[in-house]
């Protein structure tokens, strides 16, 4: 245990220097705490099964009720699959929108002073605070035929509500602050003398991006993607006030799964859930990765 | 003078930082800026090397006013306070960088780091990354990568701030023997009057964004000429200092 200590402590020396905050941790020198531990670990797991795994094996046994031919006619119908090519589709733009701009904002509201910094920084959060069924009217009512720009967007045929732009759009609002609210911290640690110093050798813009920031940003910057796409994914309250609710034209796989429960077809519910159990689960694999190489 | 500051005034929202400075160093000379915090010497390193522009008065670099020539520009390396080392790159493409960017062949480039590993006695660590180095390591590698480029001017802003104790008097001598070796004009800000007086040619004292008094070490110690400076300056400590020496 000693020599464990010491080694941590070597390492803080010649590795942190000024900055470093020493942390060590040791376990417990006695063993009289293992009931207690015991006792947490148990409730831990029995209530990650009843909320967790229950519900997934419930959706698993559900979508293979009838057998796998009727799971695979369920999952390979032509409006899940057209439900599946939207809820990419919109995942792929907000995860690209909120890439690009959320590089910007963070870099702006890390590296430069000015007035209503502050401002601006809570504004971008304000898709966490907003119910997504609000965000979902918010758009209706500015983009709809009786709202702001209605009649506008009439006279050039422009179709937002209730057609996939709308989807879009409000998958974009709902993710909006996950890159921002990743990449924020990090770059507003890394302060801006490492930049000052490259631009004062001559470095251009691109290169001290491409060589000083993106380094030490590039795990947030991934960890934020993924999150975005897992958000943008499950997205329901939002798009299920904007969409119309069009099956083959803006459904998107969380609502469609609604559509089919709501018509009994609980079976098959289940089995376009499925799908969307598994991408999560290649998510949070994706996301297990990220931290580990991250480390 | 190799650097000249004339009547330069400069203030952060409403915060005056420098009022009328003007101090002149000569070629080859060590100036030392020292004064309390808050005294403005960071600001008028800053200006020397562009971070921050003043609003009135001239900086005058080998002759030639650079108020709008850009930091990168004006033949300068500057040594931050915490050295901001690229800490995604190793030590050798810490000093290389500036090379690089001035678009070097790659022969050359390593000529030079090769070079500069030797003169900073660290030629097997460039393989390193910055955090795994001490703090004396770090400096000199902040040092190596700030004379890269051949500058003619080195700035130096608090250099021996982030180093403890214990090894700062050690550092403070190599960096003078350094300095005296490559022969550069050299500006460096520090608090610590000590430190100023045992490493400076010439100090500049700055107190409330002014100067106060220019001078050596002497100078400086026996003739003070404002109330400030006699405060500041500990004579006694440097007396005894003397009478070891």
């Amino acid at each position: 245990m000693s020599e464990n200590k010491q080694e941590i402590y070597q390492q803080d020396i010649v590795g942190d220097g000024v900055h470093s905050i020493q942390k060590v941790i040791e376990p417990p020198k006695y063993d009289s705490s293992n009931a207690v531990k015991y006792v947490l670990i148990g409730l831990s797991t029995l209530f990650l099964f009843v909320m967790l795994i229950l519900p997934l094996i419930v959706v698993i046994t559900n979508a293979l009720r009838d057998g796998w031919a009727a799971y695979k006619d369920a999952v390979l119908d032509k409006y899940t699959i057209k439900a599946l090519q939207l809820t990419l589709l919109a995942t792929a733009c907000a995860v690209a929108v909120n890439t690009i701009f959320g590089l910007f904002a963070s870099f702006l509201l890390s590296k430069f002073y000015f007035r209503g910094r502050q401002v601006l920084a809570a504004l971008i959060d304000i898709p966490f605070s907003i119910s997504p069924v609000i965000a979902g009217l918010i758009f209706i009512l500015t983009f709809g035929n009786i709202g702001w720009m209605g009649d506008f967007l009439k006279t050039y045929h422009i179709k937002i509500v209730f057609a996939v732009p709308g989807v879009i759009l409000a998958t974009v609002f709902v993710t909006f602050p996950f890159v921002f609210r990743e990449l924020f911290p990090v770059l507003n640690a890394q302060g801006k003398d490492e930049e000052e110093a490259a631009a004062l050798m001559g470095a251009g813009g691109f290169t001290i991006f491409r060589r000083i920031t993106f380094p030490h940003i590039k795990w947030a910057l991934l960890y934020g993607v993924i999150l975005c796409t897992a958000r943008a994914m499950g997205e329901f309250g939002a798009v299920s006030v904007i969409s119309g609710h069009l099956r083959g034209k803006t459904n998107t796989l969380p609502l469609h799964v609604e559509i089919l429960y709501n018509e009994f077809n609980t079976m098959a519910a289940f089995a376009v859930s499925s799908i969307l159990v598994i991408l999560a689960v290649l998510i949070l694999i994706a996301r297990s990765i990220v931290e580990w190489k991250a480390k | 003078m190799y650097v000249e500051m004339k009547h330069i005034n400069k203030t952060f929202d409403g915060f005056q930082a420098s009022k009328e400075v003007s101090f002149g160093v000569a070629k080859g000379h060590l100036a030392a800026l020292l004064g309390p915090s808050g005294s403005g010497k960071t600001t008028i390193l800053r200006m020397i090397a562009g971070l921050d522009k003043p609003d009135s008065g001239d900086i005058i670099i080998d002759g030639a006013r650079v108020n709008d020539i850009p930091g990168s520009k004006r033949g300068i390396g500057f040594v931050f306070q915490n050295y901001a080392l690229f800490r995604y790159m190793t030590v050798a493409d810490n000093i290389a960088f500036g090379l690089q960017v001035q678009k070097k062949s790659k022969a050359e480039i390593k000529e030079r780091v090769g070079e500069l590993l030797q003169l900073i006695s660290m030629e097997d660590l460039g393989k390193r990354y910055p955090h795994q180095l001490s703090g004396g390591q770090r400096q000199r590698v902040a040092f190596a990568r700030a004379l890269a480029p051949n500058p003619h001017l080195l700035l130096l802003d608090e250099p021996f701030a982030a180093i403890d104790a214990k090894v700062r008097r050690e550092l403070r001598t190599w960096l003078r023997n350094m300095i005296e070796k490559v022969g550069i004009t050299s500006i460096f800000v520090t608090h610590d009057q000590e430190e100023a007086m045992e490493v400076a040619d010439t100090v500049i004292i700055t107190n409330q964004g002014k100067i106060e008094q220019i001078g050596t070490p002497e100078d400086i110690c026996l003739h003070p000429q404002t109330d400030f400076v006699a405060d500041f300056i500990d004579a006694a400590r440097y007396e005894a200092m003397m009478a070891v020496k």
